[in-house]
């Protein structure tokens, strides 16, 4: 600090010498000012025109002509004259070159564009670092309940080792032990964890170092701010503002002073020198002795005026205190270096603590950034620590060169071993398509020899049949023979038994009674036949059962009576037919009509008794898709309701939720019931466990970014705190606790509003 | 020795990565050291253990080797108890398949494959809910000890050959008491119902007595006579309240007789049947009339006409709440409020049916017909299983919780066993005869006890194995008090149904509606009695001095009429004059036609 702070003097010192030099070719400028002022009182207002004044040895102001004062120097013009002369081979060339390339320079974008470009970048930037979110987003939603304030203490018992921090190895083995454990540098406790490894997992990752090298940059600009914004305060005229700042600026620098004798004595020490250092310049220097133009005439004034008295004293006192053996400093010239105090150094040091788990991340930047130099005071004991830092930072950049290469094989591996899978499945699939194609050519080849010989063969059966008319199929001959049973019919319940007795020897023929005889003109009825098959209505062999006790109430006459009862029901009942006509109604019901769309008279003569002609019938009846086979067609003693229920409808879900792709995952994902009625209560517990839970009271912060965002990259520490071996623990055995200590501290901070 | 640990370090932190440890402490690390000095006295461990050495030493990443291990480190995992021995039943208890499978609730689901992470996710979730919801539900089948009973006869001995009186002597005296008669000669022929807990009992003679009785107690709660025909009488969802269906009218009393409803918009019940759930009580009525009475709220939910006659034939299918009525014509017919025609309707016999009950589960149906058969259906493929004959055919037909069935054929009570069963059956479990016809059978729930009323009263008769012997007493408690009673009614209440969920298919509301939206559309307007949808007709504005004659009116409408076709058409017509454009751009594009053009010689 005390460097820059004296080259910054020495930068003041030359402008001042500059400005110096100045002076002296003052009375040439007035002059100037002069000659202007008397040519323009000539009226007319001529515009100045910059002249520019070549360098030659006779400058008369007869020579200068006005010859081509409007034409521009052309590149030509430089070159005629650079050729004749000897010498600057290099400039020669560069103008050849320039005359030789025709092209002009592009205009600068414009706004508009260069703005899009900015937000491009912007965009990109700020998406790669909301990216590093994801992970945690991703896991925090795939989390079963999330339980806030998040990262709570667990409020059971706490481990011995937590507990009995100063706990110290006290028999003879243990010591033993331990001592082996520390001469091997090996680790204690739970995290287990040579010290080798912990480097390995602390050691920065590339994206930490973008991200550290982001924030540099960022510091860069905001000192860049700083000192315009310094340079613009000083440029402050007002005399009042300045005393208040300097006053302000004094008293904090002797609290800050204070401060340091505490802590840092010899930055204090230096300090001091500082001040030193400007007394004796005080002391040398005539400033504020109250002799100079400005003091006398405040002189002359005090008399009156009582503020101008008070700046005389002003001035001796400062004198007073800058010349005092120990005083604190104020001095116009010394304001500078205390400015550059004011100056954000951190950024131009390394961030002093970032990371308190991290030592390494201070010893690591530098490498990435040679052109910012850490300046820290050096100590006898540095050299080595250095040293065993250097050997440190090989090692780590061993591991990070290592972890890079594996990681960019993982990045490798895992699209390769995608695209293999993707690979192998089109091959498969391509040979599945490949093997049925073949098979099919194959066999087809086969069969078409085949289907030759079967065609031959289907032509003379067809010519055969229409010789000989339809052959009955087996169903119409059952037909037949059913309706040949028919004539048996069934009118009481003694023909029943007696049926039944009839078809006990035989259970494979059904005893159907029969159908009212169709007529070969109704083809509806013919149709209806070939659908329900009567044989399979009620065809249930019956069992008979002997009971051991025989009814006694129902005795001979009342079971005559029974019989004449049940005759009276069955008189005129054909339950089964009734039934199958039923049935019939009942598709039909649903069959889809026919639409008949024929217009009479369009395109033919129309009126009464003139009939659509049959071409014209035939193509506009519309028929209609066949509706869905019915639910009952196999079961020809029942009828099911095709009649959608729509009460239901209401209370179902009609559209499917997001994530499901069909109903089935749907519907496999809820037919668990959640109830008490049909769960236990701990899969209840479960199955309605709230997603999130908040503790009543408690603070819920925001996600903070270095306990997340790093974790991918390193690993968390153990934790609880390790144990504080006894004396014989090196100093960096040592370390990890520290690093926790700090920890904790930084979260309880965080914890706090 | 110092390797040695290293090793076992190196091991624990890969493990760290998988799972948290328990730390480690400093007393395991000296045992560790001491077993090293006697290496074999613990064989198993260490070869166990080199496996992870492999592991262990391929990940770490200094790649420096570690010799040895002994590792204590899997210890735990190993099934290993602190104090050395091994655990003998390592793991979670096992579940037999059999109980897994008795909870099983549809198939599982499988993640399809490149499923996006939330469905993934949603389906892993659901599956390990209900994997584990089946789990806990098989492992608490451990509280159900009670098993059904069963009787047995001595060699060349029939069960059905068993009197009562040997039981009611065989059995304890609580057991025996079970067997009694109840001589009521006066009013009968009796029907009888149970309550849902099976404490009490509902007696109501023909003519008009209508009696509850605590029965195990023989406690006589209520006992009256309506003077006039009784039908039918039901429990509702408590024994506070019955419904008894008289010569005209529904009729509801409380427990202690007092009449509480006369329900006018039944009239003529003959059958009632009623649906716990639901509080829904369905009455069949001579007029075939088939009535939903919500008795939660007194209302009716649903009056169907049947159309098929008298309605003395009813049951309840106690899996889906779908109500079953036997007819004349020897059809079964299964109905739901919610629709005005049978859900299905099956031919059983060749006589009008007699009798049916369907069983507990909802999957077989068993009926009796004037044709003198009895007959077992599977309800839900609708196709019968067996078929019996029995010669004086049954009148009455009771199925127990356990399955057994009981048919009354005249005067004496059978009871089947396992009637549905791979083999028929050929002789009954259990015969009763009673004194009189037999009018009304039920099985006691939670008792093996059926109750049978009869021309000459009432018979309570010992079923072994009948009734469950596991009850649900959040659901039907029988040892509840009066305070459970009344916490139980309002939690029912509570959890009530809706009768529009009654269907053949009670899972239809866990399913999507596939519906279409037309489909769906319709169905509101049907309901709703107007399309909500539909556009408004237009309707000219009144407008004054004369502008609102009827000629300006039709030409204001003429104006908007048929707005929409015309949007059709002007689209239409826009992509027609489109595409001629572009017709005429392309033929432009081919090149200028000059009107010499038609001079040249064609290409083709």
């Amino acid at each position: 600090m005390a460097v820059s702070a004296e080259k910054e003097f020495a930068m003041d010192n030359d402008v001042i010498s500059a400005s110096e030099d100045e002076e002296g070719s003052d009375d040439e400028r007035k002059h100037n000012k002069l000659l202007q002022a008397i040519s323009s009182l000539g009226g007319k207002r001529r515009k100045n025109q910059t002249e520019r004044s070549e360098a030659s040895l006779q400058v008369s102001e007869f020579f200068v002509s006005a010859e081509g004062a409007g034409d521009k120097v052309g590149l030509s013009d430089l070159l005629g004259t650079v050729e004749k002369t000897t010498g600057a081979t290099k400039t020669k060339k560069q103008l050849r070159n320039l005359q030789n390339r025709n092209e002009t320079l592009e205009l600068p974008l414009n706004k508009e564009q260069t703005e899009k470009i900015q937000r491009s970048v912007a965009y990109e930037k700020s998406t790669k670092e909301v990216t590093n979110w994801q992970s945690v987003v991703i896991q925090n939603q795939k989390a079963e309940q999330l339980v806030f304030p998040l990262n709570q203490e667990p409020s059971g018992p706490k481990r011995v080792e937590q507990v009995v921090a100063g706990w110290k190895a006290e028999t003879p083995l243990e010591q033993e032990i331990f001592r082996l454990l520390h001469m091997n540098k090996q680790p204690l406790h739970d995290p287990v964890l040579t010290p080798v490894e912990e480097a390995s997992l602390m050691a920065m990752s590339l994206e930490e170092a973008t991200i550290r090298r982001a924030e540099l940059q960022k510091a860069r600009a905001l000192q860049s701010y700083y000192e315009a914004k310094a340079k613009r305060e000083k440029k402050i005229k007002s005399k009042k503002y300045h005393r208040i700042q300097k006053k302000a600026k004094r008293k904090e620098f002797v609290k800050q002073f204070e401060e340091r004798m505490k802590t840092d004595p010899t930055g204090a020490l230096e300090e001091l020198k500082k001040m030193e250092m400007s007394r004796m310049e005080e002391r040398m220097s005539l400033k504020h002795q109250n002799s100079g133009k400005w003091a006398k005439s405040k002189a002359i004034m005090a008399k009156y005026d009582d503020s101008a008295r008070k700046a005389m004293q002003e001035q001796l006192q400062i004198n007073k205190d800058l010349t005092q053996k120990i005083a604190t400093l104020s001095d116009d010239e010394h304001e500078t270096p205390e400015e550059s105090e004011m100056v954000p150094d951190f950024v131009n040091d390394v961030e002093p603590i970032t990371d308190p788990v991290n030592p390494w991340m201070r010893s690591r930047i530098p490498q990435e950034e040679p052109e910012i130099s850490c300046v820290t005071p050096d100590k006898p004991q540095t050299s080595e620590e250095e040293e065993e830092r250097n050997e440190e930072e090989e090692l780590l950049a061993d591991f990070q060169r290592r972890r890079t290469l594996r990681r960019t094989e993982d990045d490798d591996l895992i699209p390769t071993a995608a695209e293999e899978q993707i690979n192998t499945c089109e091959v498969s699939r391509e040979e599945v398509v490949g093997d049925g194609t073949v098979e099919i050519s194959d066999s087809e080849e086969e069969e078409e020899e085949d289907v030759s010989q079967f065609n031959t063969l289907f032509k003379l059966m067809s010519s055969e049949k229409t010789h000989e008319g339809p052959a009955p199929t087996q169903d119409q001959q059952e037909d037949e023979e059913q309706l040949d049973e028919g004539q048996l019919r069934v009118r009481s319940m003694e023909d029943l038994e007696v049926l039944e007795e009839v078809s006990d020897p035989r259970p494979g023929t059904p005893a159907a009674p029969s159908m009212p005889q169709p007529t070969a003109s109704d083809p509806l009825a013919k149709r209806s036949k070939r659908e329900i098959d009567l044989s399979e209505v009620l065809t249930k062999e019956a069992k008979t059962i002997k009971v051991a006790l025989t009814p006694t109430v129902v005795e001979d006459e009342e079971r005559e009576e029974q019989i004449s009862i049940i005759k009276e029901a069955f008189a005129g009942d054909d339950v089964i037919s009734d039934f199958l006509i039923d049935k019939r109604k009942q598709e039909e019901a649903g069959r889809p009509k026919v639409v008949d769309l024929t217009l009479p008279g369009w395109g033919e003569w129309g009126g009464v008794g003139v009939k659509p002609s049959q071409h014209k019938r035939k193509r506009f009846r519309k028929k209609m898709a066949p509706p869905p086979s019915r639910q009952d067609q196999k079961l020809p003693d029942v009828i099911i309701s095709e009649k959608r229920n729509s009460s239901i409808a209401t209370h179902q879900v009609s559209h499917l939720p997001f994530p499901f792709q069909n109903a089935t995952q749907f519907e496999s994902c809820i037919r668990t019931p959640v109830g008490q009625t049909w769960n236990t209560q701990t899969a209840v517990k479960k199955m309605t466990m709230p997603k999130v839970v908040t503790t009543a009271g408690a603070i819920i912060e925001p996600l903070v970014k270095e306990d997340y965002i790093k974790d991918k990259s390193t690993k968390p520490m153990g934790k609880g705190p390790a144990i504080l071996l006894n004396d014989k623990r090196g100093a960096k055995d040592g370390k990890p606790s520290d690093k926790h200590k700090g920890r904790d501290s930084h979260k309880r901070r965080r914890n706090k509003p | 020795m110092a390797a040695l640990v290293e090793g076992a370090a190196k091991s624990a932190h890969v493990e760290r990565k998988n799972q948290k440890k328990p730390v480690k402490r400093y007393w395991e690390k000296t045992e560790e050291l001491k077993n090293s000095d006697q290496p074999t006295s613990d064989r198993s461990i260490s070869t166990e253990n080199t496996a992870d050495r492999c592991t262990s030493t391929e990940n770490t990443a200094d790649g420096s080797t570690s010799t040895e291990n002994t590792g204590s480190v899997k210890r735990r995992k190993g099934g290993q108890i602190p104090s050395g021995k091994k655990d003998p039943f390592p793991g979670e208890a096992p579940i037999p398949q059999e109980q897994l499978q008795k909870y099983q609730r549809g198939s599982k689901n499988n993640v399809p494959k490149g499923a996006q992470r939330r469905l993934k996710e949603a389906i892993a979730w659901s599956e390990t809910v209900s994997e584990l919801a089946q789990k806990q539900a098989a492992r608490y089948d451990l509280l159900l000890p009670e098993d059904a009973g069963f009787l047995e006869g001595d060699e060349d001995e029939d069960t059905c050959r068993i009197s009562q009186e040997d039981i009611a002597d065989a059995v304890d005296i609580t057991s025996g008491s079970k067997y009694f008669n109840l001589h009521l000669s006066q009013f009968g022929p009796y029907r009888l119902d149970y309550s849902r807990t099976g404490r009490h009992l509902l007696l109501s003679g023909k003519r008009g007595h209508v009696a509850c009785i605590e029965w195990q107690s023989k406690n006589l709660t209520c006992e009256m006579n309506v003077m006039e025909t009784v039908n039918d009488i039901k429990w509702l969802h408590t024994e506070a309240m019955f419904a008894v269906a008289q010569k005209k009218w529904l009729y509801i009393y409380d427990s202690e007789g007092i009449e509480l409803h006369c329900v006018k918009k039944f009239n003529d019940v003959l059958k009632m049947q009623f649906l716990p759930y639901h509080f829904l009580l369905a009455t069949a009525s001579a007029t075939g009339f088939l009535q939903y009475l919500d008795v939660s709220v007194g209302k009716e939910i649903a009056a169907i006409c049947t159309k098929s006659g008298r309605l003395d034939v009813m049951s309840q299918n106690p899996y889906n709440a779908v109500i079953h009525l036997g007819h004349s014509n020897g059809t079964v017919s299964l109905w739901s409020p919610n629709q005005k025609e049978p859900l299905v309707k099956m031919l059983c016999h060749r006589g009008a049916i007699r009798s049916l009950t369907v069983d507990k589960t909802g999957t077989y149906m068993v009926t009796s017909g004037l044709d003198r058969k009895l007959k077992v259906y599977d309800v839900r493929a609708f196709k019968p299983l067996h078929s019996y004959f029995l010669p004086a055919g049954a009148s009455c037909l009771s199925l127990s919780q356990k399955g057994l069935l009981s048919a009354a054929t005249g005067d004496i009570v059978q009871v089947y066993q396992n009637v549905w069963g791979g083999s028929p059956v050929s002789k009954p479990y259990m015969a009763h005869r009673v004194r009189g016809q037999v009018w009304g059978l039920a099985y006691c729930p939670f008792e093996d006890v059926l109750g049978v009323g009869h021309g000459e009263g009432f018979t309570s008769m010992i079923v072994p194995g009948a009734g469950e012997p596991n009850f649900d007493a959040l659901d039907t408690n029988p040892y509840r008090s009066a305070k459970q009673r009344q916490e139980w009614e309002v939690k029912a209440l509570l959890e009530k149904v809706q009768p529009e969920l009654i269907g053949l298919d009670p899972g239809q509301l866990g399913k999507v509606d596939q519906a279409s939206f037309e489909q769906r559309h319709k169905e509101r307007v049907d309901i709703l009695g107007y399309d909500p949808l539909a556009k408004e007709k237009f309707k000219p504005k009144a407008k004054k001095k004369g502008r609102s004659s009827a000629g300006a009116i039709e030409k204001r409408k003429r104006k908007v009429a048929y707005e929409d076709q015309r949007d059709v058409i002007r689209q239409n017509v826009e992509e027609q004059m489109k595409r001629q454009k572009e017709k005429s751009s392309e033929s432009q594009q081919l090149g200028k036609k000059s009107t010499l053009d038609r001079f040249r010689k064609q290409d083709k």
